[in-house]
């Protein structure tokens, strides 16, 4: 039988939705596969998180450390080596404490690594077959993945279905103990925030892209309202640079910003070639255009006839009423 | 005493003999100037080669006609006819200063043959002269002084105010004229007062004037007032010689020199060095201009030449949209550095890198290079040329913005700045339509007479694809015969050379050199004006180029193009002057003539229009790289259409096009105003 | 400092269109061009930026084939001083443990105070440099958008979600990701390029790095690629009809199928 452990990212009391993605991901590496859950942290939020767990995970293991009160990723690493079994499978979701954390830890546990997985389709003896991206996301490749003596592998956040909680009735088993030396060469000092309005557009899974089509710069908070509403930031092309309505670190095309979003919500874009040089990474384009005949149409792949300003405010309201 | 006393025999005080200033003066003076220029030319030897002495017989018709004769002076109408006159005084008058330097040590010298009818002749015009120099000072010093022409202002990122340094020469140019008139004045009074001998003076001139002033002059004060002038004149003289290597006036002794050597062919770029072939390019050191002296003297010399005047960038796009560009303090700024690094006493400073010393990287790359800076220069002072050199030395260095890497990688890699694949190059051809009725020959495996050299943009563009198909129906109808290239044509590179990108140029003129070579055709033709200028300007051995608004020309002339009346007579059509087809290659009556054959058609001009067209906002790279800016080119363009009352603008060129059409929807004019290829119009209207 | 960059030749994403073959299995690469993984531009630019203040050595390593040689000189045309190439038949189909492996070979043979490489590449894992720290026993840190260099340890910022930045103090020899952005990499012309054509690049393989063919390659790996397949993609727009309400009901599936909300 699989063992598989998920660890737990989470913040400030709360895990991050992947937590109910994991049970998924197993399920699709293993139907009968065993799942921990893992959370590392300290004090009153990791009790809180270790707790909540329990309602998805029948096992929750949690180890609670000084060290651990920010997640320093070799730090954690570092008593995760001294926790999991060494021919288990570890899940942790591909975001940036993953991808700093997983590699040495796959060296340290001598096993198998496979980052970013998008799906997975079934074991066969030990040999594990999953699907993930390369090329920025342009072509998808089949893996196989030798889990003998175990695997570490990160999961692409957003790509398994969510299950619902509420049901495993979990116990927390505290392993802080079995932690071992946590003393590490990098020392966390803080987090500096990102100055407000200082927005990357090129980091966000999905934009709300708009273009002439949005006709005044009043008009501009109906697609911030659309944007807060799908948790993701507002783009534009040119012409909304040019009129000094956005700022030019908005603008994406061959003279603004190359994007990668997996969701590309086009709204009263044209789709000039100039701005769709920009649209890298083959994301699902959804173009909202009044005009049938606008180029954006060929490149989309859904698309709507109608004004945004009158569309975007019903999407927003039928968003938000989710 | 019937006649005053001359300077080479006066005595100061009665012992002090005048003749020995009169010696003096003209030593210091001479020797200083001698000694001053001696330190303005050293930066010349230092400076690169330049190929300045071929085509003699164009260069001496620029002297006639830009130096000389001042043609490029009237587009600014006022200060041109003030200039003309100072100049055309300058002239006449250096005659008779030159012979009152030697009037010094011998009273009453006269030129040889200036002692008969053509002394008197040359009087006549010279007293106008000096008197129409006078006018003409004071309304420029009025005019510089109190009215403050908006195109003489410094910005304050620029330096200080140049306009104390122009009122003080005019005041010094004021005083010669003064002085001379009332030094001949004095003479002719105190002649007429003790002899009745009446000179005949030219009417109202200033010594007209001076001598009807001073006829009741006391003999004592016309013998001091002449002496006085004498040396008022000489000194004011020297001072000024050795005066005008120290700011703009330098132009008074550079410009004859500058205009023999300015530009004599039009649309190329300079070699990365003279003397060096391309395919010596590799054993360079260095590429480009970094500092100061990887200048050529003939860039050098342009930095002393200019006159301030501000013409170049009163007509600068980049200036009219508020870049970081201005023509004037390119050349103001080295020229400045130029006096700082090379004093007139002391040690030479070693200069640093140009940009980070006195330009920024952005005000390099705001060049559009349209050329509208040079075609109005008066002293023929090069622009593009030290654009590109700078742009080189900057590529060199790697100092490129990430924004036109990308698409400089792109035509590294796959021959089009936009990334495409190759073999979707002739992808315009296979629109269904199109290809239902047309099918065009691919000359890697056809043969034609006539290659249509598509290049990128109309390759890759979506929207500009249109431009192939109608050319290609047009050169159909007109019966020529001809085929593209297909996956073997490479982006031109007209730009690639203007952004500094030389190897990459070269790399791209060799693959389309070969493939062109390769298919046998006797000429070429294109409907993007930046490709017609590369192929005919910058590569060479090249079977000659067409562009097809000649080609449409050229047609109907000849009855083999037949054009139907207007179809939409109710508008009316303006013609945008792409940079590359008109002030870089002289091409602006033949669209014209195809427009105008369209029966019904009306059609305004531009105020700037022709070698005064206004860039749209640029091509090729340009559309990748923006700098700051207040405004679009494209957007004053459009509505300087509308002001011409124009609803519908017709361009020759798919960069115009593009930078129109977005133009009018940032102008907000969707609906009023169109923009239409030229290519468009024409295949609409085709019998 | 003696710095360390790992590159890494890659098709380039910006200029390729990605098509597979007609077996369905992989790209078809007839038409494919390759260049310097976008990342790695980054790290080298950081690197020949800390050597221009603090003094030292950048060199430039890559695992790879005869045809990597040119995304080694490409760096070198930026600053890098030198270049190491790794190369044997028994390297190719390594995983990223058996790349991280064999780095860790030529690592050893020299004295590097600073290992970087690009937060990730054409495969997207991300994953050789924290292997190649862990191997060494080096601390890592990964996604670094900003470095400060001291006596002995460097300050590293690391981009994290919401584009805030982790602020970490790490000890020297340490290894870092570069994320892109953290600088403005250099143009590097064909002109570059050719001045340092000449220049000598060592290469080495299994037997001169001393490594156990059997822990390399397709043999090593644990993690194999198998094959490349395009997920369903229509011909221009699904067209959305009926009333908005129905619209949006539509496209909300869509855009919860698609990871949009």
């Amino acid at each position: 039988m699989t063992q598989i452990f998920a660890y737990i990212p989470f913040k400030n009391g709360a895990a991050e939705d992947v937590a109910l993605e994991y049970p998924t991901a197993a399920k699709k590496i293993d139907e009968g596969a065993s799942l921990t859950a893992v959370v590392t942290g300290s004090g009153a939020d990791l009790d809180k998180v270790a707790d909540e767990m329990t309602s998805i995970y029948s096992q929750v293991i949690k180890i609670d450390h000084a060290d651990l009160a920010y997640p320093n990723a070799e730090v954690v690493r570092k008593a995760l080596v001294n926790i999991i079994p060494t021919d288990a499978v570890f899940l942790t979701a591909h975001d940036t404490f993953g991808m700093d954390m997983a590699p040495g830890l796959s060296v340290k546990m001598d096993s198998a690594y496979a980052a970013d997985m998008v799906d997975f389709e079934g074991i066969d003896g030990t040999t594990l077959k999953g699907v993930r991206q390369e090329l920025g996301g342009a072509v998808n490749i089949h893996v196989t993945i030798d889990i003998s003596s175990g695997a570490v592998m990160t999961v692409r956040p957003g790509s398994f279905a969510p299950v619902d909680g509420g049901s495993a009735g979990g116990s927390v088993v505290d392993k802080s103990g079995d932690a071992g030396d946590l003393s590490v060469k990098r020392k966390f000092l803080e987090v500096v925030e990102a100055e407000a309005g200082d927005v990357d557009i090129t980091k966000s899974d999905v934009l709300v892209s708009i273009g002439r089509g949005i006709e005044d710069e009043d008009n501009i908070e109906i697609a911030q309202e659309l944007a807060e509403a799908m948790n993701s930031v507002v783009s534009c092309s040119r012409p909304i640079v040019d009129a000094k309505w956005l700022e030019k670190s908005r603008q994406v095309g061959t003279s603004g910003q190359t994007v990668k979003p997996k969701v590309y919500m086009a709204m009263g874009i044209s789709g000039s070639f100039q701005h769709m040089g920009g649209v890298k990474g083959n994301p699902f384009i959804v173009a909202v255009n009044k005009n049938p005949k606008a180029p954006i149409f060929q490149v989309a792949d859904v698309g709507i006839v109608e004004d945004i300003l009158d569309f975007i405010p019903e999407l927003t309201e039928a968003v938000n009423d989710l | 005493m019937t006649s005053i006393i001359g300077p080479a025999s006066f005595n100061f005080f009665g012992i002090f003999p005048a003749v020995i200033l009169s010696f003096i003066l003209p030593v210091i003076g001479i020797g200083l100037f001698a000694y001053i220029m001696a330190r303005r030319i050293a930066p010349l030897v230092r400076a690169n080669p330049d190929n300045r002495f071929d085509q003699i017989g164009k260069r001496v018709k620029n002297l006639i006609l830009v130096w000389l004769g001042q043609i490029r002076q009237p587009r600014y109408m006022l200060a041109g006819v003030l200039h003309i006159v100072i100049f055309a005084g300058f002239l006449i008058l250096s005659i008779r200063s030159m012979s009152l330097v030697v009037v010094g040590f011998s009273d009453g010298f006269l030129l040889p043959g200036f002692g008969g009818p053509l002394g008197d002749i040359y009087n006549f015009f010279k007293d106008y002269a000096a008197t129409f120099v006078l006018i003409a000072c004071i309304i420029a010093a009025v005019r510089r002084g109190i009215f403050k022409p908006e195109r003489y202002a410094v910005p304050e990122k620029y330096g200080k105010d140049h306009t104390a340094e122009a009122v003080f020469v005019l005041g010094i140019i004021s005083t010669l004229m003064i002085s001379e008139s009332l030094f001949e004045a004095s003479e002719l009074a105190y002649e007429f007062a003790h002899t009745g001998n009446e000179h005949f003076l030219a009417p109202l001139s200033l010594v007209w004037i001076f001598k009807g002033l001073l006829s009741s002059a006391s003999p004592n004060i016309l013998q001091g007032l002449h002496i006085f002038t004498y040396f008022v004149h000489d000194l004011a003289f020297f001072f000024f010689l050795c005066f005008l290597p120290m700011g703009k006036h330098f132009h008074v002794i550079t410009s004859i020199f500058n205009v023999f050597f300015m530009r004599v062919q039009k649309g190329n770029i300079k070699p990365v060095m003279h003397g060096v072939s391309d395919d010596k390019l590799d054993d360079l050191e260095s590429f480009g201009v970094k500092k100061l002296e990887d200048f050529t003297w003939k860039h050098m010399l342009d930095f002393y030449s200019c006159a301030d005047c501000g013409r170049c960038s009163d007509q600068c796009p980049a200036n009219a949209v508020g870049r970081p560009l201005s023509p004037r303090f390119i050349t103001i700024k080295a020229r400045d550095l130029i006096f700082k690094n090379y004093p007139l006493s002391g040690e030479i400073y070693k200069s640093s890198l140009l940009v980070e010393d006195i330009y920024t990287e952005d005000e390099i790359w705001s060049c559009t290079t349209c050329g509208a800076c040079e075609e109005e220069c008066p002293l023929g002072i090069e622009y593009i040329d030290k654009m590109v050199d700078l742009r080189r030395g900057m590529v060199d260095e790697g100092m490129v913005p990430q924004s036109l890497q990308k698409p400089l990688k792109a035509l590294e890699k796959r021959g089009n700045p936009y990334g495409k694949m190759e073999k979707k190059r002739a992808d315009w051809a296979k629109e269904k339509e199109f290809k239902a009725n047309y099918q065009i020959k691919d000359l890697a495996k056809d043969e034609a007479d006539t290659l249509y050299f598509v290049d990128s943009i109309t390759s890759y563009d979506d929207e500009m694809q249109e431009i192939a198909r109608r050319t290609s129906i047009i050169l159909e109808k007109a019966g020529v015969d001809f085929g593209i290239l297909g996956k073997l044509e490479k982006d031109s590179g007209n730009e690639v050379i203007r952004f500094g990108e030389e190897m990459l140029y070269q790399d791209l003129k060799d693959q389309n050199t070969e493939a062109i070579m390769e298919t046998g055709v006797k000429q070429i033709v294109t409907a993007d004006p930046h490709a017609y200028n590369a192929l005919k300007n910058d590569y060479s051995d090249l079977p000659p180029v067409k562009h097809i608004s000649q080609v449409v020309a050229q047609k109907i002339t000849t009855g083999e193009l037949d054009l139907k009346p207007c179809q939409d007579p109710e508008k009316v059509y303006v013609y945008h002057d792409p940079c590359y087809l008109g002030r870089h290659n002289g091409i602006y009556e033949d669209p014209r003539k195809a427009l105008d054959a369209i029966d019904g058609l009306t059609r305004v001009e531009l105020e700037k229009s022709r070698d005064r067209s206004f860039c749209c906002g640029g091509g090729g790279l340009m559309l990748f790289y923006e700098p700051e800016e207040e405004t679009r080119m494209g957007v004053l363009r459009v509505n300087m259409a509308a002001e011409a009352g124009a609803n519908v603008i017709v361009t020759a060129c798919p960069f115009c096009l593009v930078n129109i059409q977005d133009a009018i929807k940032v102008a907000g004019k969707e609906g009023e105003m169109e923009a239409l290829d030229f290519t468009e119009l024409i295949e609409q209207h085709l019998e | 400092m003696e710095i360390l960059v790992c590159v890494k030749r890659v098709p380039d994403t910006a200029e390729n269109e990605f098509e597979l073959n007609s077996a369905g299995n992989d790209l078809d690469r007839d038409d494919l061009v390759y260049s310097v993984n976008e990342w790695d531009n980054y790290a080298v630019e950081e690197a020949i930026q800390i050597v221009d203040k603090v003094g030292g050595n950048v060199t430039v390593i890559t695992v790879g084939d005869d045809e990597s040689e040119e995304v080694l000189r490409r760096e070198m045309a930026m600053g890098a001083n030198s270049g190491i190439l790794l190369c044997d038949d028994a390297f190719e189909g390594s995983d990223g443990k058996g790349i991280a492996g064999i780095l860790k070979a030529e690592v050893e043979k020299g004295s590097y105070d600073l290992i970087m490489s690009g937060a990730q590449a054409d495969e997207g894992a991300g994953q050789v440099g924290g292997m190649l720290a862990a191997m060494l026993d080096y601390p890592y840190a990964s996604l670094v958008n900003k470095i400060e260099v001291q006596d002995g340890k460097i300050t590293v910022g690391r981009e994290i979600e919401g584009g805030n930045q982790e602020m970490n103090e790490i000890q020297l020899p340490c290894v870092l990701s570069i994320q892109t952005g953290i600088n403005e990499p250099r143009y590097v012309g064909i002109r570059g390029i050719r001045k340092v054509a000449k220049v000598d690049i060592p290469v080495n393989g299994a037997d001169d790095l001393g490594i156990d063919t059997a822990s390399v390659g397709a043999a090593g790996a644990k993690t194999k690629r198998v094959d490349y397949f395009v997920p369903d993609m229509g011909d221009g727009a699904e067209m959305l009809e009926g009333s908005t309400d129905e619209i949006i009901e539509k496209l909300i599936e869509k855009l919860k199928a698609k990871g949009g909300l």
